[in-house]
């Protein structure tokens, strides 16, 4: 039986917003009844659990309340009203290196922030020697990060929260830090905490990180916990309620406005397809009133990399009120054999809002016959020169 | 790495590993435990603490034995050399009290502002944050004892015998001066995250607090004296620095009344006459009613840092 590590059980956060700061003893007496607050809920009575071995990915634009969440599960801020249980070790990333001691070495640092993590002077010990091979500063290691540049000090702080191998890791938007080889690597070890089946709770706004690595998403909105299930149903809800031309705190209805995906077809009915061959596909919208906007296509690969995003920009539609049918045409298609899930959407000229999206509305089939490997068929020549 | 091993264990015991309740509210009885817990990042602050203050200093540590010594040496200028007040060996009465004096005054000084220095750290990685104000009262344990150091080689020096069965409750002595440091520091600490001018008003409210406290000059010159004569001397003692630095006078400096070598009065009563055991029944009723202090200030920090967050 699975464990449950992570419990979030009926979870409230409320700030008083100070409309004016009054810190000092003066300005207190001098202002005694000024400087009035107000409640500002980020967070509204959210449950949920985590199981050991899963990845839930939290989703939610900047204000949503994800980082209040997040911040609530790692004990930084208490809830006003509800609990969270953990179970295990927990080393959460939310702002990389913000334990360190400037005028400390490295290697002081890592046991100080491996202590402040929550793990023992023997443990940090044991795994000193993958820390510094990990965050490749090997030369530097005795130099009070002070002397650090921000990349060094945060592959440092990386290194430790994850080498310390907790049972739950939570990450917040840091693997936007350093250059892109030492985020594949981080990305990778994020894979390898999965295999072994630890559990990771992923905050971002990329809907594509959420799609590459969870296995569950929380979207969230106003404070409100408004999905909680599988990675493409909670997407599809995070399109059509957060990125809508008014973002809304109703859930179910408001289908953002008057734009419906319908359904995508083929002329011929079968989604297999032989790679190098061509496809065509109508897509079904409804509208209610006439709409000039933009068309997007995506493909993703069933393990969630996005193949390819078509550019709205180029793909402008006048819908006329009533049905309207968009054709897509995809020639030479050079995918290698697989399975493929597509992704229409009609987002506003500007391309910012999401006017209609239908998550997961086909799944192509393509099989191939040549013997190249990978995602694409390049049909790159070799030869001796 | 071991993984397949060591993640096998890690799944074997998770089923088992102590579940952690985060809440408003967290109880008293879960606090000490959780620092209990997390002694090893108390001595880790109390280190770097340490060695941030010193780094790059050429004399090093050894500056907290020097910077007490000159305000000794300047005392020592003022009261017995300029003042003449007379006292005999009072190199040794003033560090006695001096360097417990010191110990709460470093302690309270520098914790007043941690949690408001400390703020990218408190936002951001969850720790118990009385850690902080307490790994200041540890910092401070350290110097005291480097002190404690230069004190015994002066009663070497001086050929000063301490009293010994004094000596023996000096560690109940100490133990509620840690106690009564480390509230003080905890609630203050907190205090200045909502009103940012504790720090100036500690400042001042601790100099006034030292010469309350009867280190520079006698117990027969202090205030209690002239409150006895209204039976308040109870009063003085509310003040439980008063009764830390007697402690220690006592059982370092002994001598209760001397013979002035100046002035019109021959014979002086320094300190309080009492026999060893009262006051060891005193620093008993002190360190119970100084470990109420700690638990009371630990509630008062655990209800103050829920908004720490929003107010840093």
């Amino acid at each position: 039986m699975k464990t449950t590590v992570v419990e979030v059980a009926g979870v409230s956060k409320s700030f008083k917003i100070h409309y004016e700061r009054h810190q000092s003893l003066k300005e207190r007496l001098l202002h005694p009844r000024t400087g009035h607050s107000e409640d500002f809920s980020a967070l509204k009575d959210i449950s949920f659990t985590m199981e050991e071995g899963e990845t839930v990915g939290i989703i939610g634009h900047n204000g949503s309340g994800k980082s209040t969440l997040l911040k609530c599960i790692c004990g930084v801020l208490q809830p006003t009203s509800g609990e969270i249980r953990l179970r295990g070790s927990l080393a959460a990333l939310l702002e990389l290196g913000a334990g360190f001691q400037l005028e400390l070495s490295g290697r002081d640092n890592v046991y100080l922030y491996g202590t402040m993590l929550g793990f023992s002077k023997k443990r940090v010990d044991q795994i000193f020697d993958d820390i510094v091979a990990f965050s490749e500063i090997e030369h530097f290691i005795d130099t009070p990060v002070k002397f650090y540049s921000s990349g060094m000090y945060v592959r440092l702080a990386f290194a430790v929260a994850v080498n310390v191998n907790p049972d739950i890791l939570v990450v917040d938007e840091v693997l936007a830090v350093g250059d892109e080889r030492f985020q594949a690597k981080c990305i990778d070890r994020i894979r390898f905490f999965q295999e072994e089946g630890r559990a990771i709770l992923l905050v971002t706004h990329s809907a594509d990180q959420i799609r590459a690595l969870a296995s569950r998403a929380i979207v969230l909105e106003s404070g409100l916990m408004i999905a909680n299930g599988n990675v493409a149903d909670s997407l599809r809800i995070f399109r059509e309620h957060l990125l809508g031309d008014t973002p809304s705190n109703e859930i179910n209805e408001h289908q953002s406005g008057d734009v419906h995906i319908d359904s995508l077809t083929t002329p011929t009915g079968s989604f297999d397809v032989q790679s190098g061959a061509s496809m065509h596909f109508d897509v079904h919208v409804t509208s209610a009133t006439a709409y000039s906007g933009n068309f997007v296509m995506e493909i993703f690969t069933r393990g969630g990399v996005l193949v390819s995003r078509s550019d709205p920009q180029s793909s402008p539609i006048n819908l006329r009120p009533g049905h309207n049918t968009i054709g897509i045409d995809l020639p030479n298609i050079p995918l290698l054999d697989g399975v493929f899930d597509i992704n229409v959407g009609v987002v506003d000229p500007r391309g910012s809002n999401v006017k209609a999206w239908g998550e997961k509305v086909a799944t192509m089939q393509v099989t191939y016959g040549g013997r190249e490997g990978g995602l694409v068929e390049l049909d790159a020549s070799i030869r001796q020169l | 790495m071991d993984n397949a091993t060591s993640s096998e264990a890690v799944h074997e015991g998770l089923a088992h590993a102590p579940v952690r309740v985060m809440s408003a509210r967290v109880k008293l009885g879960t606090r000490l435990v959780n620092l209990y817990s997390r002694r090893e990042l108390w001595r880790n602050l109390v280190i770097s603490d340490i060695r941030i203050k010193y780094k790059g200093s050429a004399l090093g540590l050894l500056w907290s034995m020097l910077n007490p010594a000159f305000t000794l040496g300047i005392y020592y200028l003022v009261f017995s050399v300029v003042l003449k007040n007379g006292y005999p060996n009072y190199v040794i009465f003033l560090f006695s009290g001096l360097i417990v004096w010191n110990m709460f005054q470093n302690s309270v000084f520098s914790a007043t502002g941690v949690i408001v220095d400390r703020a990218g750290l408190v936002k951001k990685v969850s720790f118990p944050r009385e850690i902080l104000p307490l790994a200041n009262v540890g910092s401070a344990m350290i110097y005291f004892f480097i002190q404690l150091v230069v004190l015994v080689i002066f009663l070497f020096v001086f050929h000063h015998a301490p009293e010994w069965n004094m000596l023996a409750i000096l560690p109940i002595t100490f133990l509620s001066l840690c106690l009564f440091a480390a509230a003080v520091s905890m609630v203050m600490s907190a205090f200045t995250v909502y009103m940012r001018d504790m720090k100036h008003l500690m400042e001042v409210l601790l100099q006034l607090w030292f010469w309350l406290s009867p280190v520079v000059y006698s117990y027969s010159n202090s205030l209690a004296t002239q409150l006895a004569t209204y039976h308040l001397k109870f009063l003085y003692f509310m003040n439980p620095m008063a009764l830390v630095v007697l402690t220690f006078q006592r059982a370092f400096y002994v001598n209760t009344e001397v013979h002035q070598t100046t002035g019109t009065h021959p014979l002086i009563h320094m300190l309080p006459v009492w026999a060893p055991s009262s006051f060891l029944l005193l620093n008993l009723a002190m360190l119970a009613v100084m470990a109420t202090l700690f638990l009371i200030a630990l509630v008062i920090f655990g209800r103050l840092e829920g908004n720490f967050e929003s107010e840093l």
